[in-house]
């Protein structure tokens, strides 16, 4: 038959899939920086007899927020005191954090710095004669009084194309290959059969062959990144696959946690980082390494003008920080692009030849500014090659020459993650230690419940972007969180040697509800003569594209520079209510297309999230990455608490409701 | 910027269990035609142009064309990559071209140490097993 009427993929997928299941005491779900960062740790712990499974979507070598490469590493404490790297996170996501979960993270992120380097990982250093060492030149470790190249206070340059491979390896070696299922994308978690808000298992297929994977667990930490491709993309053709953050982020974490009934929290934040437009590449260097400044389309440095400063003051104490917030500095390039005076530029060209013109205003020959400037150069495309080759391609295709041309930056559309500067996720059980508050009420209130990063739910860990009210944590801090985890359940499994899980669904029950899509597909592709087009189904791909479009034109996305309110929030709760009984229409006829549509469900369910809370909280605490036109102030006096948020499994009921934010560090001087 | 594959340098990784395009691609895009014994892109649309499958492709068949919604035609940005660098060719549109040479790893593949012999016991404190302190808080840097 010449119809175009049958399954994409070269995997197609069938109606009975094999079952295998598994039995283990700790599951990790995810591969990524977090993952590894369990994985490499949790055998140092672990008694010889405990069975430890590590599932990942992907490759380890290349899977995760770090796969392309990294060059820097964001998160360095170094000579700093790590009380002002809580004061700076404080400051930069706008007052509610939970100070005790920063403070842990800045307490163990260095030795897993210190470890990559000791892995491989080539770290830039500070040479004698004050210029920069790529980190392939003899040096002395950051251990042995090294000193890395700080671009601002955090952040230490790396060459990092490898990066993530170098950090999987031990990983594996750690864990033993035979205990890392790769290609598997768990689904579901499961709940006890007995006990009540307790884990138990998870549910997965392979992308790879027919085959439904049932885990049960004494406990689990899951890890798999934040969410990408939930509001409409700048970019609608092939473009929309260079998200900034990994497209294949699904808001699993945050959707598989909830389900079970996890509290959630800050899940009104959002990250619209500004990038250099279409390409994405990371703007961090150019702004901190190379002190270019952005312009707007009139030439104009706007940051400085009194204008900026005025309206910086509407946003105290935040505003007053000398770097500003990274939604204010978002909230500032907006009123230029709204005012018409964009578009707006990383002057890349001032940048690169004031360095040309301080060397030779040093007594440089032109020999040897030549040399510099070579040195220099390099350093610029590193930062694109590193982790954003697309960025590269785009200067290629454009004729672009940094010392020539300034580029055009722009925000994106809106992501969500934990990790990075973002604080949307899971809220969690901080460190049992006397500096972290002691309150009363359910876990949903509280800071302490006995095992650090532990989720409401008993036995359920996260880390990386999956932690919520948490962020600046960036790749290093992930893994040092992976591995502040990886102590923990191994604490659980101690304290909990009596339970046997047991899962409330047969094995065959939870294969049939993976596989629907499929059986769905199989029962209804001869109704028409071309696949994608059915009455009976919708397929993953088309669904995308209806959320996208609701979150954008609804949700605060691009279309209306990030403005919503009530009103459009509530229509958009209607929209992803309609969604989410489509979702159960969706059909696939290959293994491919049934992660995709597996991921739809994640991202239809972590969007609602995300639209509930940012219809729950009455103001607009991060001007620049969201707006409401009915509440459109940031409001301390009234909304300086967190939103916390419950889907209770048994009732499928949502609560929402404010929590209290506690200052652990002080608050005078407020940075 | 999509990636995708030359037919004349495929070679289906000779029929082997998996191709390394498939084995590596985070976004599992990189597919094997069994009956042509290629592979290729399924969704160039959800390619995130991380370049996995062009560096780890052992016949040098796979490249990436920039995204066709912003991308002007001509460019290109190619790497070769060794055990310990990775060299990059950037073609320009105007046809002027670069090449950067950057260090990727200081070790050996396969010598991260996973210190398999380091076993800990104390699981009620909050120490990590690499690490020789804990530090807290500054009491004079607490909150009132």
């Amino acid at each position: 038959m010449a119809l175009p009427n049958k399954p994409l993929g070269e995997l197609p997928a069938v109606a009975n899939p094999e079952i295998a299941e598994h039995e283990c005491d700790v599951l990790i779900v995810g591969g990524g920086m977090a993952a590894c960062g369990t994985a490499f740790e949790i055998k140092k712990w672990a008694p010889a007899d405990m069975k430890i499974i590590l599932v990942d979507k992907a490759s380890m070598e290349r899977s995760g927020a770090v796969a392309q490469g990294l060059s820097a590493i964001n998160t360095y404490i170094g000579e700093n005191p790590i009380e002002n790297y809580v004061k700076m996170v404080r400051n930069d996501l706008m007052g509610v954090v939970r100070e005790d979960l920063i403070y842990d993270l800045g307490r163990h992120v260095d030795d897993s710095v210190h470890l990559f380097e000791e892995w491989g990982l080539p770290v830039w250093k500070i040479a004698d004669d004050g210029s920069n060492l790529d980190g392939s030149k003899p040096a002395p470790k950051l251990t042995e009084g090294g000193k890395p190249v700080r671009t601002g206070k955090w952040q230490i340059m790396i060459n990092g194309e490898s990066y993530k491979c170098i950090v999987a390896e031990p990983a594996k070696t750690a864990l033993g290959e035979e205990n890392c299922m790769e290609r598997v994308f768990i689904v579901k978690l499961l709940l006890d059969k007995n006990t009540p808000n307790k884990i138990a298992g998870a549910v997965g297929f392979s992308t790879r062959e027919n085959k439904v994977h049932v885990f049960k667990c004494k406990t689990m930490v899951v890890a798999c990144g934040g969410a990408v491709n939930i509001f409409r993309p700048r970019s609608t053709g092939e473009g929309k696959g260079r998200a900034w953050y990994p497209v294949w982020n699904a808001g699993s974490t945050y959707t598989m946690c909830a389900q079970v009934g996890a509290t959630l929290t800050m899940m009104e934040n959002r990250f619209t980082p500004a990038r250099f437009k279409d390409g994405y590449g990371p703007v961090g260097a150019w702004f901190l390494l190379f002190k270019a400044k952005v312009q707007n389309g009139l030439g104009e440095f706007y940051a400085n003008s009194d204008a900026v400063k005025d309206e910086l003051e509407k946003f105290m104490p935040y505003g007053a920080s000398a770097v500003t917030p990274t939604c204010l500095r978002n909230h500032l390039m907006l009123n230029e692009l709204k005012a018409g005076r964009g578009p707006i530029y990383m002057a890349t060209d001032v940048a690169l030849n004031a360095f040309l013109d301080a060397a030779r205003a040093s007594g440089k020959d032109e020999k040897e500014v030549k040399k510099f400037w070579k040195h220099l150069e390099s350093e610029a495309w590193e930062d694109f090659l590193d982790m954003s080759v697309g960025q590269a391609g785009l200067w290629a295709g454009m004729n672009i020459e940094p010392e020539n041309v300034g580029s055009e930056i722009m925000p994106t559309e809106p992501y969500m993650l934990g990790s990075h500067s973002g604080c949307c996720g899971i809220w969690v059980s901080g460190p049992e230690e006397d500096w972290v508050p002691t309150i009363d009420g359910p876990r949903s209130h509280q800071y302490k419940w006995g095992y650090n990063r532990m989720t409401t739910v008993d036995g359920l860990f996260t880390a990386g972007d999956g932690v919520g009210a948490s962020g600046h944590k960036f790749s290093s801090g992930s893994h040092a969180e992976g591995r502040i985890v990886a102590k923990q359940m191994v604490k659980y499994c101690r304290d909990n040697a009596g339970f046997t899980p047991e899962l409330k669904q047969t094995a065959q029950e939870l294969a049939d509800e993976i596989y629907a899509p499929v059986k769905r597909y199989l029962e209804h592709v001869g109704k028409s003569t071309a696949a994608d087009v059915n009455p009976n189904y919708c397929k993953p791909a088309g669904l995308m594209m209806r959320l996208m479009k609701a979150t954008d034109e609804y949700g605060g996305g691009v279309a209306t520079y990030y403005m919503t309110s009530g009103k459009l929030l509530n229509i958009c709760l209607d929209l992803l209510q309609m969604m989410r009984e489509d979702a159960e229409l969706m059909a696939a006829g290959d293994l491919h297309e049934l992660m995709r549509a597996w991921e739809n469900y994640h991202r239809i369910w972590c969007v609602e999230t995300h639209i509930r809370h940012i219809e729950f909280r009455k103001e607009s605490r991060y001007p620049g990455f969201y707006y409401r036109s009915d509440y459109p102030t940031c409001d301390d006096e009234n909304w300086k608490v967190f939103v916390n948020s419950t889907f209770d499994p048994e009732t499928k009921e949502w609560k929402c409701e404010k929590v209290n934010c506690v200052n652990i560090i002080e608050t005078d001087p407020w940075i | 910027m999509p990636s995708y594959v030359d037919p004349e340098k495929c070679d289906g990784c000779k029929g082997g269990d998996k191709t390394a395009c498939m084995y590596i691609c985070p976004n599992d895009l990189m597919v094997l035609n069994k009956e042509e014994m290629k592979a290729y892109n399924q969704e160039p649309d959800a390619c995130w142009e991380c370049y996995s499958c062009v560096k780890i492709c052992p016949q040098g068949a796979i490249f990436v064309r920039g995204y066709n919604d912003f991308v002007p035609m001509g460019g290109q940005v190619h790497p070769m990559r060794s055990s310990d660098s990775i060299m990059w060719t950037v073609k320009f549109r105007n046809g002027n071209m670069k090449r950067f040479k950057f260090p990727i790893r200081t070790t050996a593949e396969g010598a991260a140490n996973a210190y398999l012999d380091l076993k800990c016991d104390n699981l009620d404190d909050e120490k990590l097993s690499t690490e020789k302190d804990l530090p807290s808080p500054d009491p004079a840097k607490l909150a009132k």
